[in-house]
């Protein structure tokens, strides 16, 4: 059996993503630029898709500016919001501590460059405060940029009251939406959101693309020159059909959202029930407050890595905040601002499932992850000294 | 990150693993904090290794570096043991990807701090290369001594 449960990682592309896609390889192939009428289809099929992705979050078509991913619009939004505030004179940023990385490195490198970050702290169950960003906000911030959810451990963010403090005192509000849309619902106005960035791969459609929303009236500025496609702000011939098959994926998530949510959900509860009764287990992030299908933990004792091997000997495909799987040293920085010790750190798994799961894929799991706890935890020194100090 | 088919039949199917009652020398190497952690259990006749048992904490190297180890010394002498170096376990393992050769040196390591508990216990003065942390992995931040 091969049971998928790394869904925060990519998901696989669903069926009606895949037929909208298809069209737009080999027989509406033309350049959306271009006059004829190959080309003019593919344009049409832009306009269709910007009012999807723009009706699905609840903002309008002038808003959506279609990017290679979730990467480059993080990238391009923040660097843009720090741009425009320095020429106001405003040289504070602030962000929290668990943000992906696509976010975290800009702000590292706008440090470097002369701005001043605040990171906000998450707490023990990996949630922001919101007198924190209150007290945080200065007159020379020029944005804060707190993810919508965590991608390793699924918090979802008060985002809806975060964006009501920014637009009361002024302040540019963005936020990494890639681990929400499709499975959340958003609405940029209602939470007064200026940008959002979002991610095709992460709702059953494809890799390399992605959008950036943001407010009209802010002047955004050109992230890629060259020709005038997204309005002039981002060069590149589009990715058509990977634009049809981000919209036909999110028409999909967005309908089907309220029974996912409640399927998934039930999977998550049940596998964080069953694996909460492993001892020295921890579940990380709030127990409530989370993404439908993210379920993560440390089990104390045993590394991530090798965790990951043996399940993927049983077919089960899930990954780890360890530091072995991420080629660094040090164990997962969403861990470390939790407040797990780093040896419990390096122990963590990750399980994220989603609608395609079904029961007996959890079963199945339950099943087999305790006896490769246990064998490792048998080889285990640190395992053995737990044991020790508790005798 | 591609692991070796040795590394893996290592990894899957570890050699010596456990515990051993009354070992002659026993290594403990490597820290919590940076993810491993290395302990090798010696059995130590006429200056033979007749037996070799290791616990690890650790990713797949880890526990593959430790295995191929102790089969590397098991029936040797001790010089001979201590001439066992990570490029001989990467070596025997068909290779290992850049990030994990510190396993490699943590299993050549934990070789050497057994071997020096069985010195110290058996009050026989330790030899340079014995002496001291060597750094192991190097990432812990523990300094030499």
């Amino acid at each position: 059996m091969i049971v998928y449960a790394d869904n925060a990682a990519t998901t696989a592309v669903s069926k009606k993503s895949i037929e909208a896609m298809l069209p737009y390889f080999d027989k509406y192939y033309g350049n959306p630029s271009s006059v004829h009428q190959i080309g003019r289809e593919a344009a049409k099929a832009l306009i269709e898709a910007r009012k999807t992705v723009a009706e699905s979050l609840g903002a309008e078509e002038r808003e959506i500016y279609f990017t290679s991913g979730g990467t480059e619009a993080d990238n391009w939004a923040i660097t843009f919001a720090a741009n425009l505030g320095a020429k106001k004179g405003k040289k504070h940023l602030i962000t929290t501590k668990i943000e992906h990385h696509a976010v975290l490195y800009m702000f590292e490198k706008l440090e470097k460059e002369g701005f001043e970050v605040t990171y906000l702290d998450v707490y023990k169950d990996g949630i922001v405060k919101i007198e924190d960003v209150e007290k945080a906000i200065r007159q020379d911030t020029a944005l804060v940029s707190v993810m919508y959810a965590n991608n390793e451990i699924g918090t979802i963010q008060p985002i809806a009251q975060i964006g009501k403090i920014c637009r009361e005192k002024g302040v540019l509000f963005h936020t990494d939406a890639v681990q929400a849309v499709g499975h959340l619902p958003i609405n940029v106005k209602d939470e007064n959101i200026d940008m959002l960035s979002l991610s095709a791969h992460k709702f059953h459609g494809p890799k390399g693309v992605g959008a950036l929303y943001c407010k009209k009236g802010i002047k955004l500025e050109s992230f890629l020159l060259g020709g005038g496609q997204e309005m002039g702000k981002r060069a590149s011939t589009e990715n058509v059909a990977g634009i049809v098959g981000m919209a036909a994926a999110l028409k999909q998530s967005i309908s089907e959202m309220t029974e996912n949510e409640k399927k998934v959900t039930a999977m998550r509860d049940k596998l964080i029930e069953e694996l909460s009764k492993i001892p020295h287990s921890i579940l990380n992030g709030h127990r409530t407050k989370r993404l439908p299908g993210n379920v993560n933990f440390c089990f104390e004792g045993i590394e991530g890595e090798s965790m990951l091997l043996l399940l993927d000997m049983k077919g089960i495909c899930a990954s780890s905040g360890s530091a072995c799987t991420s080629g660094s040293l040090d164990p997962s920085h969403v861990l470390l601002a939790i407040g797990l010790p780093h040896a419990v750190a390096h122990g963590s798994l990750r399980l994220t499932v989603c609608e395609y799961n079904t029961g007996q894929e959890i079963e199945y799991i339950i099943e087999e992850l305790p006896k490769i706890i246990q064998r490792l935890r048998e080889m285990s020194p640190v395992w053995e000294s737990i044991i020790k100090e508790e005798k | 990150m591609e692991y070796s088919q040795k590394v893996m039949d290592h990894f899957s199917n570890p050699r010596n693993v456990g515990k051993m009652e009354n070992a002659d020398g026993v290594g403990e190497v490597g820290n919590p904090t940076c993810g491993d952690i290395m302990k090798i259990y010696l059995k130590i006749d006429d200056g033979k290794i007749t037996d070799a048992k290791f616990n690890t904490f650790g990713c797949g190297a880890a526990v593959a570096t430790s295995s191929i180890a102790t089969e590397m010394i098991k029936g040797k002498t001790i010089d001979e043991a201590l001439k066992l170096t990570n490029k001989a376990v990467i070596e025997a393992l068909d290779g290992l990807p850049p990030a994990k050769v510190h396993c490699s040196v943590l299993a050549e390591e934990a070789v050497k701090a057994a071997i020096a508990d069985y010195y110290k216990k058996n009050n026989i003065p330790l030899t340079d290369e014995l002496k001291g942390c060597k750094g192991c992995c190097g990432a812990c931040g523990e300094k030499e001594n």
